[in-house]
């Protein structure tokens, strides 16, 4: 390397430089994850769900975020990836945990460059209907495909096969747990790579900017179908998953609704930061537990209180307010790059 | 000499009002031509029609040899047929360095890696620095885009286009929306562009215009009245009458 100038970004000085950030990043999850196994030993079901519906929204966080994809379907990624894990676990004897998984991320890959190739011909409010209309139709079709789906009363009976022939999905969840928080650092670890190449820099210059980008000379559509493919490939890691810890796939897992929710998860987080998808989702699945279990039928209006209180003082979401508050405490930093 | 772009007879029409009607130019290699005309002529839709932002009503546009007319602007661009835009187009979260890298990596065909990391590549790094450091931006190039000086900006336009190593490079007006004390850093770096480059430069400002180009074209209302050396501009009947009569009454923006 002849590098007679001072460096252009910290990229440029070398692996350790250009990804030290994204692993102390991902060492805090994954000390953060095996406290919450120990303090929280009652509760590894939540835990495991927080972390299967995390991949859905970090997932959702590379087209919108990233993409600048307007959706309020994205469930269907996740939905497809859990019944794709489920049908085979319960048809082909299929059970091996990684294998399901595995299973699970292609069907959402596949899915997600159909979604893509669908919406990516619009963008706007018409790619939000768009969006909606295909999660229906998907929700649809896996209701009337009940010889497969177990249509509303949904997919069960599965039974995967111990981790390694060794940690069963027991009644405690602890191997279920583990295991998603396994899944969840490989993930973390992967987009960190993803998030940092020369492609990802391209899908936030095509979010900003089309025709710029096109007078660079990269075309647009293929940019973006590959980020939808890679996206629901995670999001159908989240649902192999949750079809894994609780062996039951149902409709609700290709909703409108979960759709929905999940964007608001990561509109609280931060669009655009990967940690920022992980914190909204942790908190709007935290307050929808603890305020559930106090008065069942007003969780949404506390939701709807805390997402208006970020709105007003944290307009990028947490991961943004953080930001914002380390920058009035500390000052200005002097790094250029996020 | 052989012509390196050649455009025959570009037509386009919005609605009932026709924008650029029957406009020919041809350029060979090395050429500097300004490109003059009132507000609202057609000059930028000119250059939209070439790169193939807008496609023509009618019209054919050869590259090097071969029709492009029917290719799209990513095509045109791979191929060396390279704009700059009036009002800048950057990212503003990225820094100059990350433009001019990225555009680096596309001409060497690594734009879209995923298994990458942007910046590692130490060659582009060092192309780009040079290109940067030539035009000036040495102090801003590891700024976000959107904090550094309009007349910044249009530097990184430039470093952009010079980046993708052009055949051909059409520059819609490089000064416009620049401090005038900030002019002449834009005119040295288009004085140190590349010999056998052919440029088409759009503005208005006469002396700019006259210091540039070894060949000037006059468009009004949609149509090419002059195409010529930049001595004879003035005498023109046709160019007096439709344009340089109301010169100086003429804005200078947009
Ligand atoms: N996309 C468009 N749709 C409709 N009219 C347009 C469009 N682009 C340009 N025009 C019109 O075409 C004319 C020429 O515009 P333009 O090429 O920008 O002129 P110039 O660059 O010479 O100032 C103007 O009257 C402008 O309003
Ligand atoms: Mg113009």
């Amino acid at each position: 390397m002849t590098m007679r100038h001072p460096p252009l970004s910290d990229a440029a000085l070398g692996i350790w430089p250009a990804y030290r950030r994204d692993v102390y990043g991902i060492l805090v999850v994954f000390a953060a994850s095996i406290a919450g196994y120990f303090m929280f030993p009652d509760s590894l079901a939540l835990l495991t769900r927080i972390v299967s519906i995390a991949l859905l929204v970090l997932s959702l966080d590379l087209v919108v975020g990233f993409c600048g994809v307007a959706t309020l379907g994205h469930a269907a990624l996740y939905g497809i990836g859990a019944y794709a894990a489920g049908i085979v676990c319960l048809r082909a004897g299929i059970t091996d945990p990684f294998l399901l998984v595995t299973i699970g991320a292609g069907a959402g890959a596949g899915a997600g460059l159909v979604m893509g190739a669908v919406l990516l011909r619009t963008h706007g409010l018409p790619q939000l209907v768009l969006s909606i209309a295909f999660v229906q139709l998907v929700q649809e079709g896996a209701n009337k495909a009940s010889a497969y789906t177990g249509g509303s009363d949904g997919l069960a009976g599965m039974m995967p096969a111990p981790i390694f022939g060794m940690f069963a999905f027991d009644l405690w969840g602890r191997s279920a747990y583990l295991f998603a928080i396994f899944l969840l650092v490989v993930v973390l670890a992967i987009l960190a790579v993803v998030a940092r190449s020369p492609f990802a820099m391209l899908c936030r210059g095509a979010k900003e900017d089309p025709v710029r980008v096109e007078a660079l000379g990269v075309s647009i559509r293929p940019v973006l179908l590959r980020m939808y493919a890679i996206s629901g490939a995670i999001a159908g890691v989240g649902g192999a998953l949750g079809m894994l810890a609780t062996q039951v796939v149902g409709l609700d897992g290709v909703s409108f609704e979960l759709s929905a929710n999940s964007l608001v998860m990561l509109a609280l987080g931060g669009v655009g930061s990967l940690y920022g998808a992980l914190g909204g989702t942790v908190a709007f699945m935290m307050v929808e537990h603890m305020v559930a279990a106090i008065n069942p039928f007003h969780w949404m209006t506390v939701i709807g209180g805390l997402m208006i209180g970020v709105v007003l003082v944290a307009p990028r979401g947490l991961a943004g307010g953080l930001d914002d508050l380390q920058r009035r405490m500390f000052g200005r930093n002097s790094e250029t790059r996020r | 000499m052989s012509a390196i772009f050649d455009v025959a007879g570009v037509t386009k029409s919005f609605g009932g009002l026709t924008v650029n009607r029957d406009v020919s130019m041809r350029f060979a290699a090395g050429d500097r031509v300004a490109l003059i005309g009132p507000n609202g002529a057609g000059k930028t839709t000119f250059v939209n029609l070439v790169t193939g932002q807008l496609v023509p009503d009618a019209g054919r546009i050869v590259l090097a040899g071969d029709d492009i007319t029917r290719l799209d602007t990513v095509a045109r661009v791979t191929r060396g047929l390279v704009r700059t835009f009036q009002v800048t187009r950057l990212f503003a979260d990225m820094t100059p360095a990350d433009h001019v890298v990225m555009t680096i990596l596309r001409r060497m065909g690594n734009a879209t890696r995923i298994l990458a990391r942007f910046g590692g590549d130490s060659a582009a790094n060092d192309e780009a620095y040079e290109i940067l450091d030539a035009l000036g931006l040495g102090d801003a190039m590891r700024r976000k885009v959107g904090e550094i000086a309009y007349g910044q900006q249009r530097l990184v336009e430039l470093a952009i286009a010079l980046a993708h190593r052009p055949k051909v490079l059409l520059l819609d007006e490089p000064a416009a929306g620049v401090a005038s004390s900030d002019v002449p850093r834009i005119e040295r770096a288009l004085e140190r562009l590349p010999p056998t480059l052919a440029v088409l430069m759009i503005d208005h400002d006469m002396d700019l215009v006259m210091r540039f180009a070894k060949r000037v074209a006059v468009l009004v209302a949609g149509e090419l009245v002059f195409d010529g050396a930049p001595a004879d501009v003035a005498r023109d009947a046709k160019v007096r009458e439709a344009y340089l009569g109301s010169y100086g009454h003429a804005s200078r923006d947009a």
